[in-house]
């Protein structure tokens, strides 16, 4: 690149301001969600190209990881198509999953309502009117049973979104995998398990932070021994994006996450190579394409190297950044929803260019319901169609090179790192949690995208222009109200059935392993599950040892 | 010079979207409203109780999670059995269409669906502290 380059890119600069005289662009300043500009045009910008190559990518597969975790990627094996599904009983929830398993779908991921999550039995009073909505209702281990009824648990990786009571749910997984005869040893699936991001932008934590980072290292120790195969959490910035984040914020909160759990690990006595190997992420795509596909690269590269230059991590599979990617919730439209059947083709395209392990892809329907098995069936069509038809799959990375990608990838880490640096001076992410610092910065971010909505600087296709006048709304799922009502009674049945006198036993002992900081509390939510002690009963004891979060 | 609209923005339920509430109760008072927001997982009770201690004008539920079939009817009888039944309701969320009719039978004065600009929310509530809408 001699002076031909800079004479060229002189003589481009000048015509293109004389194109512009006469057409001007379409925007006074072109940026994406994180308020990054976007410039007109990327050209190379490096002069030595080799060095920077090996410093910035690197070969798929090795350090820093940016162009993928695995030399071949996809020409291998796709990424994992599993799709989060879950509502009303166990029965009815079985009978999706058996259908999703049937259609191709390769592993399941079950999402439970939300007394299941903040810890509360379908019959409690805090629970009314929201049992079976928004996923299955689980109050105990024949819940668990049901819900998993034929499903061979040696061959289908299993992700449960749960996370202040992962530990009651992965014990219940265990136990129904016991009794299928699959030893814990083999399982394999993934537990959400990551509080920080609940009371930042979830909202369904029980306990403070404190015992809660707490039941989150006695995770990581208890599986580093007993089940190995089983992702032990995974990092979320899926939460926080549809709470209002830019993507820069999703990547720097997320990361941030990731570094308080690691320190509580490390501060409980676990090695890092011990316990990071079976760290997970999860990820948003939004609908700024090359941003997505950008960011994705991005933090696997900052990860990579915060886990070797900060934690000291020695094992290549403690450096390596595996995550799942949803779709993003908060960009589908209520108004012509079939359009959101091409949003979530796109973002999911720039999910597989960015390299995920596994990908859900939203239903049409979401801003209006749960999905209808038709609506669901597109969805993971809409993956099966990128896999097969489209030939991204078929080479690493295929994005890599692009000035643009490469610069936008370097600009997201810069970001990122400004953020991470903060949060760090701020004492650590519990701090800045506590302190309410993320959840403002993602209320702001929120607040803005809606006013550039309103002001139509951001078109969002069929909500605020291109309009239908009339809108018939198509069939909808809905979930039926009686199964309130059953839920209630067959809660009420296994605590008639069961041995009462064990249940009591049991709960008694994790409480006193409770008021024990140094005791890990697996094995005895272990022993309540297999008594038929419930969900909430378990989480009622630690309730009164740790007491309950209420919000910043 | 009008006495400033007081609003409560509360969620009932154990819905943890709070994204939408923020985002309103902003609106809201960037459009000259005061405005309490509630916090997450509020029952009836704790809602209604709100609304008259506060003193409010006008109360916005706010559910995604399907459960304002069950929760928002609860608020009006909570605010009934209070004698606070003058304080009218309205709502948001994840609504489907069918929904909204059976809600508004329940004594809710209006349902807002995903989409609304938050401006048509600000004028509605304006008329209907006016008593310009019925």
């Amino acid at each position: 690149m001699g002076k031909q380059f800079h004479e060229a890119k002189k003589e481009w600069q000048e015509k293109l301001t004389r194109t512009q005289e006469r057409f001007p662009e379409r925007k006074d300043s072109f940026v994406n969600s994180s308020d990054l500009n976007i410039d007109p045009l990327y050209v190379p910008h490096q002069e030595s190209i080799e060095e920077e190559y090996m410093e910035k990518l690197g070969f798929p597969g090795q350090y820093p990881y940016t162009r993928g975790i695995q030399p071949g990627m996809y020409r291998s094996r796709f990424w994992t198509m599993r799709q989060y599904a879950g509502f009303g009983s166990a029965k009815e929830t079985n009978k999706r999953f058996r259908y999703l398993l049937d259609q191709g779908q390769t592993g399941l991921s079950v999402a439970f309502d939300l007394p299941t999550q903040i810890g509360y039995d379908s019959d409690d009073p805090m629970a009314e009117g929201e049992v079976g909505k928004v996923g299955v209702a689980i109050d105990s281990l024949e819940d668990m049973e049901t819900l998993l009824n034929g499903i061979p648990l040696d061959q289908v990786s299993t992700s449960m979104t749960i996370n202040a009571p992962a530990s009651v749910l992965l014990c219940m997984y265990i136990a129904v995998a016991e009794k299928q005869g699959v030893p814990k040893e083999k399982i394999t699936g993934t537990i959400q398990n990551d509080i920080l991001k609940e009371y930042i932008a979830r909202g369904t934590y029980i306990y403070p932070p404190k015992p809660s980072m707490r039941l989150i290292t006695n995770i990581f120790e208890y599986c580093a021994k007993e089940v190995p195969k089983f992702n032990t959490i995974s990092i979320s910035g899926y939460h926080i994006r549809e709470a209002g984040s830019t993507a820069v914020q999703e990547v720097a909160f997320t990361l941030a996450n990731g570094i308080a759990y690691v320190n509580a690990a490390i501060e409980s006595g676990l090695g890092v190579d011990q316990f990071a190997p079976r760290l997970a992420f999860f990820f948003n795509a939004h609908n700024n394409f090359f941003e997505e596909a950008a960011k994705f690269r991005a933090a696997r590269r900052i990860w990579a190297k915060i886990m070797k230059e900060q934690f000291g991590a020695k094992n290549e599979k403690s450096l390596r950044l595996r995550f799942h990617t949803q779709t993003g919730g908060s960009t589908l439209t209520a108004q012509q929803p079939d359009n959101n059947i091409v949003r979530v083709a796109l973002q999911a395209l720039s999910a597989v260019l960015g390299g995920t392990q596994s990908l859900h892809t939203n239903s049409r329907d979401e801003a209006l319901a749960l999905p209808t098995e038709e609506s669901a069936r597109i969805a993971l069509r809409t993956q099966q169609i990128i896999a097969h038809e489209s030939g991204v799959a078929d080479t690493v990375d295929p994005l890599a090179g692009s000035y643009y990608v490469e610069q936008l990838t370097d600009q997201i880490e810069k970001e990122v790192l400004t953020y991470l640096d903060r949060i760090e001076e701020m004492g650590g992410a519990v701090q800045a949690v506590e302190d309410g610092y993320m959840q403002r910065e993602i209320h702001q971010a929120a607040y803005e995208a809606q006013k550039r909505i309103e002001s139509k600087e951001d078109i969002i296709v069929g909500l605020n222009e291109f309009q239908l006048e009339e809108e018939v709304q198509a069939d909808l799922l809905k979930v039926d109200e009686q199964l309130e009502k059953d839920q209630v009674q067959q809660v009420q049945n296994v605590r008639e059935q069961r041995h009462d006198s064990t249940v009591k036993e049991k709960l008694k002992a994790l409480e006193e392993a409770a008021k024990d900081e140094k005791s890990n509390l697996m094995p005895f939510i272990l022993d309540a599950v297999k008594a038929y002690a419930t969900v909430g009963e378990i989480c009622n004891v630690l309730r009164e040892e740790f007491g309950e979060y209420s919000g910043v | 010079m009008d006495q400033k609209i007081r609003v409560l923005i509360a969620k009932p339920g154990l819905d943890g979207h709070d994204r939408g509430a923020l985002v309103i109760a902003q609106a809201l008072r960037d459009s000259g409203m005061e405005v309490i927001y509630t916090g997450l997982r509020q029952s009836a009770q704790q809602i209604a109780q709100a609304a008259i201690q506060e003193d409010v004008d006008v109360v916005g539920l706010s559910s995604l999670s399907g459960g304002h079939k069950a929760l928002f009817p609860k608020v009006v009888e909570e605010l009934k059995l209070r004698g606070a039944e003058d304080i009218p309701v309205i709502g948001g969320g994840v609504i489907p269409d069918d929904d909204v009719s059976y809600l508004e039978e329940k004594g809710v004065h209006k349902i807002f669906t995903s989409g609304t600009p938050t401006t048509e929310i600000a004028e509605y509530i304006k008329k209907l502290v006016r008593g310009e809408v019925v």
